[in-house]
């Protein structure tokens, strides 16, 4: 294979102004995690109240989580990013739709509105799963003992729903991450469009991509293990789904 | 509010679904076809009892599932010429059309969820089975053709079309490499006529009502081929 490696490249001035190319990736996985983080927090809130309403015993709420769900889950993300960033700042008013394109980072807000969605919509379902998956009879015995049904859901069934949950929604953080890529599309500069910048500038593809590999294997290395930190110092006593034996 | 302009999509649609649509379904069909086979084999390769056999597959599937799609369509698009190059012993790159390209990355790619599917299948499969067969004679090969492959592929039919479902969406991203799949076109004309808006919107109507349908057929289905035991 004719290609001429050069692993040095890393320690090159890049024309970006910012330094060697390696600090081009790192501003990259910077943005990413930026990204990622504000996204989930956005997805785990939203998730959590569409999930739980998708469990009340009353028909209307539940048709609202549906939709909910169904319309965030079957739309490319890569669509639904184009409709908050093109679209939507056509539909409002003028005046609103100017001051949002010229936010200064556009891009990196609508991002994360739209990773939130997509990811709420996922993480939703999680909850609902959760919540489902515990005993009737912890329902029936909050509502015994004179609990209203907010009471039930803040003091018996969320606190063991959200501890159930935590692997699925492990796997759904690694997706918020991943899924930040498609963001290049809009503009934003995270991991995988400085790597593109820096193939583009460098001309050494293999590099570049190698390098955005490694990192993105260790971002996801240390994401399971602090997860698996958590999963095990929150996990409910008894239970063998809190992941300890099988 | 601006006026909904229905005349773009009324001039365009023909040229969409041709060209683009036809593009996104083609490469969803052989890589939903694709992937099945080639995640099947990487599943029993990492259920295999040879340990450098499963460590193989298991590095590759775990290490395919933590990077983003677009950046392994960008792998591959840059890695198929030299592959290719050097399968065929040419000293330069060779040329791979935009189909092919994407082709290998997709199959490559959802390959790995698929194979996670599978071997879920395969686990689902009684031991009892396995040994049955092996009781009657059977070798390996026989025994995973005639008897757990089967059941595995029954079990899981729902969970591999949803994932299927997640790669119709997914190949949306080939719109990275320029390529003209069904948003790849909307966004050409919106970006020709000036109609974004329409164009967007009109994707978003499609494919959601594609998703939607799909996914509801898969529940139908999970219920009627459920296996009663």
């Amino acid at each position: 294979m004719n290609y001429n490696w050069n692993w040095r490249i890393f320690w090159e001035a890049s024309p970006d102004a910012v330094g060697t190319y390696m600090d081009t990736l790192l501003s990259g996985l910077v943005w990413t995690l930026m990204t990622a983080l504000s996204a989930w927090v956005m997805a785990l809130v939203l998730g959590a109240v569409v999930g739980t309403i998708r469990t009340l015993p009353r028909r209307a709420p539940v048709a609202f989580a549906n939709t909910y769900i169904e319309l965030f889950r079957n739309i490319p993300l890569l669509v639904q990013m184009f409709l908050w960033y093109f679209v939507l700042p056509e539909l409002l008013p003028e005046a609103a739709g100017n001051w949002l394109k010229s936010l200064p980072n556009a891009s990196f807000i609508t991002a994360v509105i739209s990773l939130g969605f997509f990811a709420s919509a996922r993480v939703a379902v999680q909850i609902s799963a959760g919540i489902n998956s515990l005993p009737r009879g912890q329902k029936m015995a909050g509502q015994a003992l004179g609990l209203t049904l907010p009471q039930t859901y803040r003091f018996v069934l969320l606190p063991m729903a959200f501890r159930l949950v935590i692997p699925p929604l492990t796997s759904e953080f690694l997706n918020v991450i991943k899924n930040s890529a498609v963001a290049l599309t809009i503009g934003l500069m995270e991991l995988t469009a400085q790597t593109r910048s820096m193939q583009e500038f460098s001309f050494h593809v293999f590099e570049a991509f190698t390098a955005a590999t490694i990192i993105y294997l260790g971002v996801n290395v240390a994401v399971v293990n602090l997860m698996r930190f958590i999963e095990r110092s929150v996990a409910v006593p008894g239970f063998i789904a809190s992941g300890k034996a099988k | 509010m601006i006026n909904f302009d229905f005349d773009v999509i009324e001039r365009s649609w023909v040229y969409l679904f041709q060209t683009g649509m036809a593009f996104t379904l083609k490469l969803a069909l052989y890589s939903m076809v694709g992937g099945i086979i080639l995640g099947t084999i990487l599943a029993m390769m990492r259920l295999s009892s040879n340990a450098l056999v499963s460590r193989i597959a298991g590095t590759y599937v775990d290490g395919i599932r933590s990077i983003p799609l677009v950046l392994v369509i960008f792998w591959f698009y840059f890695l198929v010429p030299y592959l290719g190059a050097w399968a065929i012993g040419s000293k330069e790159p060779i040329e791979v059309g935009a189909f092919t390209s994407s082709l290998i990355t997709f199959i490559m790619f959802e390959a790995a969820y698929y194979c996670e599917i599978m071997r879920a299948g395969i686990q689902s499969v009684a031991r009892g089975q396995v040994w049955a067969g092996y009781a009657l004679g059977m070798d390996y090969f026989q025994t995973m053709r005639h008897i757990v492959l089967p059941q595995a592929f029954r079990n899981m039919l729902p969970v591999l079309l949803t994932q299927t479902i997640v790669l119709f969406q997914d190949v949306s991203l080939v719109y990275v490499l320029s390529i003209t799949d069904f948003v790849g076109a909307a966004s050409k004309i919106a970006q020709r006529d000036g109609r974004l808006i329409e164009m967007y919107v009109f994707v978003a109507v499609v494919y959601f009502i594609l998703c939607f349908s799909l996914s509801l057929l898969v529940k139908r289905l999970q219920k009627n081929i459920a296996i009663i035991r």
